[in-house]
C-alpha cells in the first residue's frame, strides 16, 4: 500500500504546481499577487523564494494580459500555469479564454496547441458580494475546446492539477474559496496523475443517486452522513470535470438506485443539473422511477448580508430535502 | 472660502477617520464580513474632490469607497449600517463595505472589479454631453487600475468623444502588495494621460486645500467644453490593502514616514496657523465627531437585517 497523509485542499494544489515546475522547466506560472504576496490563498507562498522571478511572475491588474498572454506563451511551447485572482476576473479576460484559447487548434486545422492552464477560485459564502461570489463553472464548460476541471477532494485536486499541466489543451481548472482548509488522503512522494474527464463515486450507497461536484461534494457528503442515521443511503457521484463530462459512472448508478439529484452552487438555470438531468432522460429514460430534482442556488446576484446570502446558497439541509423527495 | 467651509472640511476628514477605526474594530469583533479596505490616509482626496465639485457633477469610485460616501454627506448611520449588512445601510445591506452609493446625492458608487467604473464613467459623461448639462463626472480610481484595458478605453474614448470627465487616479503607490514600479511602465502615472492627449496635473494628495484647488481648475477646464482632465493625486494608505492583509510587501518605516504627513494633522496645523480656527474650535469637532460615531454604531447595531423578501427585490426593474 502506498504512504499518504491527510492534507489540505490548498496543500495538495500547492504541491501539485510544486512538482511539475520541478520536473518540467517549461511550466511557469504567473498571476497577480502570487509572488512577492505568495497568493491571497497562500497557495504559492514560497513559491518566489524558490524558483525565482522568471518562472513566478507577479503581473499588473491586467486579466487579458494574463490570459492572453498565456495563450501566446502556451503556442510558443511552454506550459503556463495563469491564475486569475478570483474567477469573477475570467470575465475581464472572456475574449481571450472563449475566442482564443478555445479556439486556436480547431480554426488552424490542428498546426496550434494550447496547454494553458487557468487556475481560478469562485464560489460565495464569504460575503465579497454579487461580483465577488459567484460560480459561473458552466458558463466554461459551455464552449467546445476549452477543458473544465472541478475537484472536490484534495486527492483528485492534486491528480488533477498534475495532469491539467501536462494536457495539451486549455484547462480551467476551478477551486473553490470556502474549501481551501478541506482534508484529505493524499499519497506520498508519488507522481500519480487523475485522468481529465472522469467521474467518480465518492461514497457509496444504494437508495438514491447524488450527482455533483466541488462545493457540491461537500454538502452531499454532509447530506448523506444524516440520512444514514435515518437508514438511507445515497450514493454520490463527484462529476470532477465538467467538459468533458463522464457520464458512465452516474447512468451506471442511476440504472441501480432508479432516483437521483443534482447538487451545484452556481445558478440552476441552465445548469449543470439541467445538462446531468437531460442525459439521464436520454440515456436511461427507462430506469427513471421519480422525477430528478436540482438542488442549485437561488437565482438572484448574492447579496453581502451573510443570512440573505446562506438563503440563496444550497445548504445540506437542501440536500436531505431533495434526497427525501425522489424516495 | 468661507470659515464655515474651512471647519466643514475638517470635520469631514476627522468623520472618515474615525468611522474607519470603528469600522476597523467591528471587523475585528466579526460584525462586519468580506472585504474590508480603509481609506486612512487618503482623507484629503476625496474631501478635496468634492469640496470643489457642483452638485450636478457626479462622482464614481473603486471599492475603497465609505471616504467619498461620507463627503457627499451620507450620514454615518447609513454607511455603518451598511457595513453591518442591515436593511437600513445605503444599499440595504446587500451591497456591503465595497457597494456604497447615494445617487441622490450624485455618487454612483463603490465598484469592485478593478477598472470596470471607468467606461461607465465615461457613459455618464456622454449622458451629460449629451443632454447638454453643465455637470462633469469626477472618477476615482487607484494607480493600480491604470494597468487594466478598461482605463486605457475609458480614458482614450474620454478624448475622442470631449467628454466632461474628471480622471483621478488615487496614487497611493501600491495595488495591494505591488508597487508601481514592478507593475506600470511608467511610474508618473499622469504621462498615460498625456499619451491620450489629456491636460493632467500631480498634486499632493497629503494637502486638501490643494487638492480642492487643482479640482477646481480642472472642473472649470472640464466646463468650459474642452472635454477630459486628468490628475495623479499622491497619496498613501496607512493600512493594509484590505483587512488581513500581512503587509510584507513594504517596511514599517516607510509607513512611518508617511504618517507624519497626516492629511489631518496638516489641515489642523493650517487652520491654527492661518488662524482660521481655534484650538478649541476643531477641539469641539473632534468631540462632536466621536459621539456622532458612536451613535452612529449604535444606531446601526440596533437596526434590522433586511427582510427575507429582500432577497429578491430588485434583480430586475419589475
Ligand atoms: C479585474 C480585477 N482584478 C483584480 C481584482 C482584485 N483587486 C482588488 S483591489 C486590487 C488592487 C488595486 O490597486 P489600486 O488600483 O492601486 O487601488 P488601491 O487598492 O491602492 O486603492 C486588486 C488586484 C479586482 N477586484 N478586479
Ligand atoms: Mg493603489
Amino acid at each position: 500500500m502506498t504512504e499518504t497523509k491527510r492534507i489540505t485542499m490548498r496543500e495538495a494544489i500547492s504541491q501539485a504546481l510544486w512538482e511539475e515546475m520541478e520536473r518540467d522547466e517549461k511550466v511557469f506560472i504567473m498571476g497577480e499577487e502570487i509572488g512577492v504576496w505568495g497568493g491571497t490563498y497562500a497557495v504559492t507562498k514560497g513559491f518566489y523564494d524558490h524558483f525565482g522571478p522568471k518562472r513566478v511572475r507577479d503581473t499588473p491588474i491586467a486579466e487579458a494580459a494574463i490570459i492572453g498572454g498565456g495563450v501566446g506563451a502556451a503556442m510558443a511551447g511552454l506550459r503556463p500555469v495563469a491564475e486569475l485572482m478570483t474567477i469573477n476576473f475570467a470575465f475581464v479576460a472572456m475574449d481571450h479564454i472563449v475566442n482564443e484559447a478555445a479556439k486556436m487548434r480547431y480554426m488552424f486545422g490542428g498546426q496550434m496547441s494550447v496547454p494553458l492552464v487557468i487556475r481560478a477560485v469562485g464560489g460565495g459564502g464569504r460575503q465579497l458580494g454579487a461580483t465577488h461570489s459567484q460560480t459561473p463553472d458552466v458558463i466554461f464548460a459551455h464552449f467546445p475546446g476549452l477543458t473544465v476541471v472541478a475537484p472536490g477532494t484534495p486527492y483528485d485536486a492534486k491528480g488533477l492539477l498534475k495532469a491539467a499541466i501536462r494536457s495539451n489543451d486549455p484547462v480551467m481548472f476551478i477551486e473553490h474559496s470556502t474549501m481551501y482548509q478541506t482534508r484529505g488522503e493524499v499519497p506520498v512522494d508519488e507522481d500519480y496523475l487523475v485522468p481529465i474527464g472522469t467521474s467518480k463515486i465518492q461514497r457509496p450507497g444504494r437508495d438514491v443517486t447524488i450527482v455533483t461536484y466541488a462545493k457540491g461534494l461537500d454538502l452531499s457528503l454532509k447530506a448523506a452522513d444524516q440520512l444514514a442515521k435515518e437508514g438511507i443511503e445515497v450514493e454520490i457521484v463527484d462529476l470532477r470535470t465538467l467538459r468533458p463530462l463522464d457520464m458512465a459512472p452516474v447512468l451506471e448508478s442511476f440504472k441501480r438506485t432508479n432516483r437521483a439529484v443534482v447538487v451545484e452552487e452556481g445558478w440552476r438555470s441552465f445548469g449543470v443539473g439541467s445538462e446531468v438531468v437531460s442525459r439521464i432522460y436520454e440515456e436511461a429514460f427507462d430506469y427513471v422511477d421519480a422525477p430528478i430534482r436540482r438542488v442549485a442556488q437561488t437565482e438572484v446576484p448574492l447579496p453581502y448580508n451573510q443570512a440573505l446570502e446562506q438563503m440563496a446558497l444550497p445548504q445540506v439541509a437542501d440536500v436531505i430535502a431533495a434526497v427525501k423527495e425522489v424516495l | 472660502m468661507e470659515k464655515q467651509n474651512h471647519l466643514d472640511i475638517y470635520y469631514q476628514m476627522v468623520l472618515i477617520r474615525r468611522v474607519e477605526e470603528r469600522a476597523a474594530e467591528l471587523y475585528q469583533q466579526g460584525k462586519i464580513g468580506g472585504f474590508l479596505h480603509l481609506y486612512i490616509g487618503q482623507e484629503a482626496v476625496s474631501t478635496g474632490l468634492v469640496a470643489a465639485r457642483q452638485p450636478q457633477d457626479r462622482i464614481i469610485t473603486a471599492y475603497r469607497d465609505h471616504g467619498v460616501a461620507l463627503n457627499v454627506g451620507m450620514s454615518a448611520n447609513v454607511v455603518i449600517a451598511e457595513l453591518l449588512g442591515k436593511a437600513t445601510g445605503s444599499s440595504k445591506g446587500k451591497g456591503g463595505s465595497m457597494h456604497m452609493a447615494d445617487v441622490e446625492k450624485n455618487f454612483w458608487g463603490g465598484h469592485a472589479i478593478v477598472g470596470a467604473h471607468l467606461p461607465i464613467a465615461a457613459g455618464m459623461a456622454l449622458g451629460d454631453q449629451y443632454m447638454e448639462s453643465d455637470g462633469a463626472t469626477i472618477c476615482m480610481f487607484g494607480d493600480g487600475a491604470t494597468n487594466i484595458g478598461f482605463f486605457h478605453e475609458g480614458v482614450n474614448l474620454s478624448k475622442v468623444w470631449n467628454l466632461p470627465v474628471l480622471w483621478v487616479c488615487e496614487n497611493n503607490q501600491y495595488g495591494m502588495g505591488t508597487t508601481i514600479e514592478r507593475a506600470s511602465a511608467v511610474s508618473e502615472i499622469r504621462q498615460k494621460a498625456v499619451g491620450y492627449g489629456i491636460p493632467n496635473e500631480r498634486v499632493d494628495g497629503m494637502d486638501v486645500m490643494a487638492v480642492r484647488q487643482a479640482t477646481l481648475k480642472a472642473l472649470e477646464h472640464i466646463r468650459n467644453g474642452n472635454g477630459p482632465y486628468f490628475l495623479e493625486i499622491m497619496t498613501y494608505r496607512f493600512r493594509g490593502h484590505s483587512m488581513g492583509d500581512p503587509e510584507r510587501y513594504r517596511e514599517s518605516a516607510e509607513i512611518k514616514k508617511w504618517q507624519e504627513n497626516d492629511p489631518i494633522g496638516i489641515y489642523h496645523a493650517y487652520l491654527i496657523k492661518e488662524k482660521i480656527a481655534t484650538t478649541k474650535e476643531l477641539d469641539a469637532i473632534d468631540e462632536q465627531v466621536v459621539e456622532e460615531v458612536q451613535a452612529a454604531v449604535q444606531f446601526a447595531e440596533s437596526s434590522p437585517d433586511p427582510a427575507p423578501e429582500a432577497l429578491f427585490e430588485d434583480v430586475y426593474a419589475g
